[in-house]
């Protein structure tokens, strides 16, 4: 029985192992010497694991009594989040060597967070869920506060741990009054309690905290207060991971606790999704208006974009699951596009942050000029780009559910949100001309970028074919 | 050749993709070379298109031809063709785009991404006339306000930014909320295919909506979020507002392609959209409609009259006449659709010329105050010649392909609604005198302004500019059956539908 158990956990086994010998040689072997092995190490693990995952074969297997799920589902998932962690961990490089950060823990960090997430998307007991949650949070406080020397990141790092251990304990709350009312911590056995006749009042209680507490993960609005303060004072590679992995996971877990311990309380679920939804796509539109510095205001796009694949979850459908799948896939590609351009914002080696500075760069670099306006428009979900397409997957579910006034709601605040996206664009292209930025693109950040923007471009063809595979995962978590 | 839509609409992109490749350097060599090479493709675009729809097309079948269709995302299609309205937009697109390159001729400021704006825009605009998919005619309609965005933001005049962010809220505002009606009617007929959605019969039992009776039900709701797109696009009063704005910062260029080409797709999205899908909401809403399309006619006009700034004027009268166009539409009449149909063609090489004309003077003086300029006809008769003609054009001067756009949709008002018509007609009047007012201050009197003294005539360029215009303009005014004939069984087939769904419809309701 623990052969097969293991067999089934063998990619977390394998990242969790990595870590701890990745953290033991570099401790014993010249420490931040070997930070640029470690980095480089990392990143082709996760790649590697990645692959693994994806041609695994399909089916859904489980493992410790339930408490660990591997369905197609998890293993998309997945697939994000190490993608994306692999390519922050690439990102950071330069990044680090040019602000003396160039530490081994770092890397081993962001793996032992990655772990945490793939833990939280194949939760199948809510042991295991706040096993994952708090293993990837407690990865991230420290990397939030990971510029040690500087007011901002550890400043940063202490707002996202008092914040986050208080949504964790809020989580926990729900957690429990969910055991206690129905017996158990396993989601198929929760799911086995609730009848048709709607949740006694201790489950609803503990399935609003559950959400309250997940909903901070996603950055929903109102749980959204941390988000703003901790993008603009981590390091900008550190904003770019929180801004991707993360919450693809965090939205994943939600989408696996609702629809395998909640499926029969899916009325009762949807709503407190909808107005999470709602609220977050408004607040991100209208409140990123005010702001002038981009990390700040990717934070406020991040909240509304959560909004977005919240819609997707809303629906309660598995058209509703694929679309939010296809969005949050489209949406990591298009953060790590931005952010890497964001990294490179620098003017005689300080970063700048302030959009003004980008005042006509189209004129001094016209290459990555159009790529970040393609990719603000595709934030902005101008068609024909890629996040069009995100929003119609999400607008055609919630329309499917019945729900257009969500969808109306919604399209309402992507014309507000065009607007600071544009704004940018503005600055780059018919704005004053500014102190020119005379940040030097590596090599790495430059193809990213422009990788990003192409696949906003090309996405119009065929969407890279993740149709397909968000239409098996979205199938696996409803089966 | 199966594919020679796709070919004829991605030719440009093609071109533009080349300019982005291989051109390098900003140095006039390159800038030449650049505007050379998108003359060249728009030139192609037009003689491919013009021999491929004469040879293809078949003007009496009123079904779509030439089409081609893929599968593409979300079980979606790319699906093109035509049908005798739209191969009309598609020519009057690629005619005019030779033209639009032409007048951007003495630009210097970044000429590369000017010119490739202009190729992607051009493909975006074939593409809306022929696409026949639901989402995808959205994917372009929409696509089609990233260039234009660009073009007023970067080259245009003063206040570009305000004009371009006005533009571009207002216009995506409009259409998001078409997509939600996309979407909505997706889901009821099951298929985004738009000869299906044409033959598919929306609900127009009635319903209430937050407290509010909507007669028409389902019918009524999908036409005003559609409405809301194409009126912000034609534009219709009072939605108008970001129209003038737009035409006055926007450079030469931009303004041709605006008032001939982007402001037609309001008017070809209601005659593909509006009327036929949406048949017993249209008979709902057409007093409503227009009336609205009355009041544009006056007021603008009215407005035109004390404008200062010729572009302006020029703008508000696109409106007036843009007026027409609704209410020849919501007559729901041979006469009227023909009209309307006719008078964006007519509008679309009219207001073109128009706002060359502006632009060659603006080119020598640098204003486009109407109180900088008197008496040209005095240095540039050949000039004035042409502004007279146009300026004839615009007022509707029979001979004219004005006039027959006018004529017919006044007809067509008359027949429906006696006030309607009159109200109109005034509008016609009203034109007749802020066009000769214009013409009168503009090129006539004395020339006073030390600063006129030396201005020269239209250069050849300028002049051969002109020549296509003049011709197609006179062309269609006497000869309006070149038009007329094309798109006449398609017209009929499209009033049929129309008329005997609304007639099923007021049979069942006189049952129940």
């Amino acid at each position: 029985m623990i052969g097969t158990d293991l067999n089934t956990v063998l990619p977390e086994l394998i990242l969790a192992i990595y870590s701890m010998a990745a953290l033991m040689f570099s401790v014993y072997f010249g420490k931040d010497k070997r930070a640029h092995a470690v980095f480089w190490m990392t990143a082709i693990v996760l790649v590697v694991l990645a692959a693994i995952i994806a041609v695994a074969p399909a089916g859904s297997h489980t493992a410790f009594n339930g408490a660990f799920v591997d369905d197609a589902f998890s293993r998309y998932t997945k697939v994000i989040c190490l993608l994306a962690s692999a390519t922050i961990v690439l990102l950071s490089i330069e990044y680090c060597k040019k602000n003396n950060l160039l530490k081994f823990e770092y890397p081993i960090l962001i793996a032992l967070a990655t772990l945490g997430m793939m833990m939280m998307v194949s939760a199948g007991d809510l042991m295991s869920l706040y096993m994952g949650l708090e293993l990837q949070s407690l990865a991230l406080y420290v990397v939030a506060a990971f510029r040690r020397d500087s007011l901002r990141s550890t400043e940063a790092g202490l707002k996202y741990f008092v914040l986050g251990a208080l949504s964790s304990g809020i989580l926990l709350y729900g957690a429990s009054l969910v055991y206690g009312f129905s017996g158990t911590t396993t989601f198929s056995g929760i799911a086995s309690t609730i009848t048709g006749d709607g949740l006694g009042l201790g489950m609803i209680f503990g399935l609003v905290f559950l959400c309250a507490g997940l909903a901070f993960k996603v950055s929903a609005v109102p749980f959204h207060m941390w988000t703003p303060d901790v993008y603009e004072g981590s390091p900008t590679p550190v904003t770019a991971f929180f801004a991707t992995a993360p919450k693809v996971a965090a939205v994943g877990l939600f989408a696996r606790l609702l629809f395998d311990a909640f499926p029969e309380a899916q009325p009762d679920w949807t709503q407190i999704i909808a107005v999470l939804s709602v609220a977050s796509m408004f607040l991100g539109a209208i409140a990123a208006i005010g702001q002038t510095n981009i990390k700040r205001l990717m934070a406020y796009s991040s909240i509304g974009h959560m909004g977005f694949a919240l819609m997707g979850l809303a629906a309660g459908t598995e058209v509703g699951v694929q679309a939010m799948l296809i969005y949050m896939s489209i949406y990591v590609v298009m953060n790590i596009g931005t952010f890497a351009f964001i990294l490179n914002m620098e003017r005689d080696g300080h970063a700048v942050t302030d959009i003004n500075s980008l005042g006509q760069y189209s004129q001094v670099e016209p290459a990555r000029a159009a790529a970040l306006a393609l990719l603000m428009f595709s934030l902005a979900g101008v068609p024909p780009l890629a996040g069009f397409f995100g929003k119609l997957y999400v607008l055609k579910a919630a329309v499917e559910a019945d729900m257009a006034w969500l969808a109306l709601a919604g399209v309402i605040a992507s014309v507000i949100g065009a607007f600071y996206y544009l704004r940018i664009i503005y600055y780059m292209y018919f704005g004053e001309e500014a102190e020119p930025l005379t940040g030097k693109m590596p090599a790495m950040h430059y193809i990213f970028l422009m990788a990003a923007a192409a696949a906003m471009l090309f996405g119009a063809i065929n969407l890279f074919g993740i149709e397909s595979y968000t239409a098996i995962a979205a199938e696996a978590l409803l089966k | 050749m199966e594919n020679l839509l796709s070919i004829i609409t991605f030719l440009p992109t093609l071109g533009a993709a080349i300019l982005v490749v291989f051109l390098r350097g900003n140095d006039e060599y390159a800038q030449r070379n650049a505007k050379i090479l998108a003359l060249v493709t728009t030139l192609a675009t037009f003689v491919i298109s013009a021999v491929a729809i004469y040879s293809k097309f078949d003007p009496s079948n009123p079904g779509f031809q030439m089409v081609e269709s893929r599968e593409w995302l979300v079980g979606l299609n790319y699906k093109v063709g035509v049908d005798g309205i739209s191969v009309l937009f598609v020519m009057l697109t690629t005619a005019l785009m030779p033209i639009v390159i032409g007048a951007c001729w003495g630009v210097t400021h970044r000429v590369k991404e000017y010119m490739v704006l202009f190729l992607l825009l051009e493909t975006l605009m074939i593409a809306v006339f022929c696409v026949l998919d639901l989402v995808l005619f959205y994917v372009v309609f929409e696509a089609g306000l990233i260039p234009m965005f660009l073009i007023v933001g970067i080259w245009g005049g003063k206040d570009r930014v305000y004009a371009s962010f006005k533009f571009f809220l207002y216009t995506f505002f409009g259409s998001v909320l078409m997509l939600v009606a996309m979407i909505a009617m997706w889901m009821d007929a099951g298929t985004t295919d738009i000869p299906t959605l044409l033959n598919h019969e929306f609900s127009y039992a009635s319903m209430t909506v937050l407290g509010f009776h909507v007669t028409g039900g389902l019918q009524t709701l999908l036409f005003l979020a559609f409405f809301a797109s194409f009126a912000v696009k034609l534009p219709m009063w009072p939605v108008h507002t970001w129209l003038p704005d737009a035409h006055v910062q926007a450079p030469t260029a931009g303004s041709v392609v605006l008032a001939s080409i982007l402001l037609k797709m309001g008017g070809y999205g209601f005659l593909r959209f509006s009327l036929p899908m949406f048949p017993v909401a249209t008979d709902v809403l057409a007093n409503f409609v227009m009336i609205l399309s009355v009041i544009a006619i006056i007021y603008t006009s009215l407005v035109a009259f004390v404008q200062t700034d010729m572009k302006k004027l020029v703008a508000y009268s696109s409106v007036a006449h843009m007026g027409f166009v609704t209410l020849g539409l919501f007559t729901v009449t041979k006469q009227g659709l023909d009209g309307a149909i006719f008078q964006m063609l007519s509008h679309g090489f009219i207001a073109g010329a128009l706002f060359l004309c502006v632009g060659v003077i603006y080119d020598r003086m640098h204003t486009r105050e109407i109180d900088a300029y008197g008496g040209l006809v005095i240095r540039m008769p050949a000039y004035a010649l042409i502004l007279m003609f146009f300026t004839m054009a615009n007022v509707g001067l029979p001979g004219t392909s004005g006039f027959v756009g006018e004529f017919l949709t006044l007809v067509a008002a008359f027949k429906t609604n006696t006030w309607i018509a009159f109200a109109a007609t005034s509008g016609v009047i009203l034109s007749a005198a802020y066009s000769l007012w214009l013409y009168r201050r503009v090129a006539f009197g004395d020339l006073i302004k030390g600063s006129l003294k030396t201005i020269t005539d239209m250069n050849a360029r300028e002049k051969w500019l002109m020549a296509p215009l003049v011709i197609m303009t006179i062309l269609l005014g006497v000869y309006p059956a070149l038009v007329l004939d094309i798109i006449g069984p398609t017209v009929n087939a499209l009033l049929e539908n129309v008329t005997s769904a609304q007639a099923a419809a007021h049979a069942a309701m006189a049952l129940n």
